[in-house]
C-alpha cells in the first residue's frame, strides 16, 4: 500500500533523533489515532540551518516526518511555513487516503517550532 | 526471497490439504444441487448431511439439532442475534452480551437497538475475562438472549464458559455462545453448556472461507434473514454451497481428531513465544489471561511505539503479524478489547497480535525472537515517548 520512497523513508529516516542544542522543538500530537511528533530546529538568520524529529506513529508518519525535514532544511522561516501536506505526500509519491492525516502532523509539528523559535525573540509569524 | 513465517493465522488459515482433496469432486464431478430430485441432487443432500454430523461431532451437539450453514460466521452470528430477537420479541427485547465481542455480534447488536431492543454490554477485568457478577446484575425479566463468546480471538483470553452458560442456565435465559475462536483449539461442548445456539466458521477450523454453521438447539426457534428458496429448513435461503459445507466438514473433523495433538504443538510454540519476548525486552507486557487463553494466541505489547510500523519492519523479514493500533484500524480508533480491559490508547498502539498455526515450527519462533529485538529497539529510538522521564 505504500510507495517506495515511503518504504525507503520508512526504513532510512533522514535527520533522526533527538537535538541537544536545538533552538526550537515543536510537538505535536495527532488527535485522529493519538500518534506524536516533535521536530528540532536549529535557525540562523532565519534559516533553518538543521533539522531532526521524534515520532511515535506509523510508518506514514515516520516517512513523512523524515520527508518533511528534508524539504524544510536550509529553507528560510517563511519558506518552511509553506511547506503543506500536500507537498510532503506528493514529495513521497503519494499516501493512502487513510494516512493523509498523518502527514497533517508533520508539517504542524514544524510550523510548532517555528512559532516557539520565533516567540522566543518576541517575533511571530506575521513579522517573517 | 526471504522465507515467509505465518504468525497470523487469524487473519486466515490456509485449507488443510486433506479438505482440499476432499472438497475437488464437488465442483465437476458431483456439481448437483440438493434441492434437485435426480440422482445428482440426492448425492448432494448426502454430502451436505454428511456434512451436518460432522459438525454434531465436533461440537457434541444433538442429530436432531439443526445445523444451519452460512457464508462464514458473520452471517452466522447475524442470524443467530436478529433471527432470535426477531422471532422472540413477544418474550421481552432485552440482550445481553460482552464488550469484547467480534464487531458481527456488536454490530448487529446496535442494529437491533435501533430497532427498539435494549443491549447491555458487559465489561471485562484487566486479563479480558467478562465479569460474572456484573453479567448476572443485568439480567432483569425483559432478558431473551446472553450471546458471549467462548474465547476472544484477539487477546486470546477464554472465558469461563460454563459458569456463564449456568448463570444462563439458572435464570433460563437462552444463551449464543460465538465459539469462532475456540472450536478446534480448545474442546467445545455445546451439550455440556445447555447453550441454545453457536457460532462456528470454516477458516478457522482450516477449511474454505465463505463458509460458517450456525447451530440451533432442538426446541429453539429463530425466524430467517434471508428469504427465497427455503433452503438449510426455511432458515438460509440460497443454493447451498455444497463444495464449501463438504470442505468444512471435514476440516471439522480433523479438527475433533487432532484436538489434542494440535493443543500441545501450539501451547508449547507459544508459551516459548511469550516466554522469550516478554522477558527479553523491557515495557514488554502480554495481553489478555496468562493461562486461560487460546492455545494459539500469543498478543503482545511494547509501550512507547507504534504497532504498525513494528508490523511492516517484520514483514520486510518474512514474518507476518497483525496489530490492534489505531492506525491500522479502518476507523482509526484503539482496539475496543484492549480499551475494554483498560490498556490505554497510547499502549494499545503498540500491540501485536501473534496468532499461531498448525504449521508453524520451532524453527520460527527462533527466528522470530532474533528479529523482533532489534525493531522495537530501533523504534523506541525513534519515539519521543522513550525513555520515560
Ligand atoms: S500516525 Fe496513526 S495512522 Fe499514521
Amino acid at each position: 500500500m505504500y510507495s517506495e520512497t515511503v518504504k525507503d523513508h520508512f526504513q532510512n529516516p533522514r535527520n533522526l533523533g533527538e537535538m541537544k542544542d536545538a533552538d526550537a522543538i515543536g510537538k505535536t500530537g495527532n488527535p485522529t489515532c493519538g500518534d506524536l511528533i516533535w521536530i528540532y530546529i536549529k535557525v540562523k538568520d532565519d534559516i533553518i540551518t538543521d533539522i531532526s524529529f521524534k515520532t511515535f506513529g506509523c510508518a506514514a508518519a515516520i516517512a513523512t516526518s523524515s520527508m518533511l525535514t528534508e524539504l524544510a532544511k536550509g529553507k528560510t522561516l517563511k519558506e518552511a511555513l509553506k511547506i503543506t501536506r500536500k507537498e510532503i505526500a506528493e514529495s513521497l509519491e503519494g499516501l493512502p487516503p487513510i494516512k493523509m492525516h498523518c502527514s497533517n502532523l508533520a508539517a504542524d509539528g514544524l510550523h510548532k517550532a517555528i512559532e516557539e523559535y520565533l516567540g522566543k525573540t518576541g517575533r511571530t509569524v506575521e513579522d517573517l | 526471497m526471504v522465507e515467509r513465517v505465518n504468525l497470523n493465522h487469524a487473519a486466515g488459515n490456509p485449507v488443510d490439504k486433506r479438505v482440499l482433496k476432499g472438497m475437488l469432486p464437488y465442483f465437476q464431478e458431483f456439481y448437483g444441487n440438493p434441492s434437485s430430485v435426480h440422482i445428482a441432487g440426492r448425492h448432494a443432500t448426502k454430502a451436505v448431511a454428511n456434512a451436518r454430523m460432522q459438525i454434531v461431532n465436533l461440537v457434541g451437539a444433538d442429530t436432531k439439532d439443526r445445523i444451519v450453514f452460512t457464508s462464514g460466521a458473520t452471517e452466522a452470528n447475524n442470524l443467530a442475534l436478529i433471527g432470535f430477537a426477531y422471532r422472540n420479541r413477544r418474550k421481552g427485547n432485552h440482550i445481553i452480551t460482552s464488550e469484547v465481542e467480534h464487531l458481527s455480534i456488536l454490530n448487529p447488536l446496535k442494529f437491533l437497538v435501533k430497532q427498539g431492543f435494549e443491549v447491555t454490554q458487559i465489561p471485562v477485568d484487566e486479563h479480558g475475562v467478562i465479569k460474572l457478577e456484573a453479567l448476572k446484575e443485568a439480567i432483569t425479566d425483559k432478558t431473551v438472549l446472553f450471546s458471549v463468546q467462548h474465547a476472544n480471538n484477539e487477546v486470546g483470553t477464554i472465558h469461563p464458559i460454563q459458569e456463564i452458560a449456568d448463570i444462563a442456565g439458572d435464570a433460563k435465559i437462552p444463551l449464543h455462545v460465538d465459539a469462532v475462536a475456540s472450536a478446534g483449539q480448545v474442546p467445545v461442548d455445546i451439550s455440556d453448556l445447555g447453550a441454545s445456539l453457536m457460532t462456528l466458521s470454516s477458516n478457522d477450523l482450516y477449511g474454505p472461507r465463505g463458509v460458517g454453521a450456525l447451530i440451533i438447539r432442538r426446541g429453539t426457534s429463530i425466524q430467517p434473514i434471508l428469504l427465497g428458496g427455503g433452503q438449510e429448513m426455511g432458515l438460509r435461503s440460497g443454493s447451498e454451497n455444497v463444495s464449501g459445507i463438504v470442505g468444512m466438514g471435514i476440516a471439522a473433523e480433523i479438527a475433533g481428531k487432532e484436538l489434542e495433538a494440535n493443543i500441545r504443538h501450539l501451547t508449547k510454540l507459544r508459551d516459548r513465544l511469550i516466554k522469550e519476548v516478554t522477558t527479553k525486552m523491557e515495557y514488554t507486557y502480554l495481553n489478555g489471561h496468562p493461562s486461560h487463553r487460546l492455545p494459539n494466541n500469543a498478543n503482545i505489547r511494547f509501550s512507547f511505539v507504534e504497532g504498525e510500523a513494528i508490523t511492516l519492519y517484520l514483514s520486510f523479514e518474512g514474518f507476518l503479524v497483525a496489530t490492534s493500533s489505531a492506525c491500522t484500524s479502518r476507523t482509526l480508533e484503539p482496539s475496543h478489547v484492549l480499551l475494554s480491559m483498560g490498556v490505554d490508547e497510547a499502549e494499545a498502539h503498540g500491540a501485536l497480535q501473534l496468532t499461531l498455526g498448525r504449521d508453524n515450527t520451532e524453527t520460527h519462533i527462533d527466528h522470530f525472537i532474533k528479529a523482533l529485538p532489534p525493531i522495537i529497539k530501533r523504534l523506541r529510538e525513534m519515539s519521543p515517548l522513550y525513555p520515560p522521564s
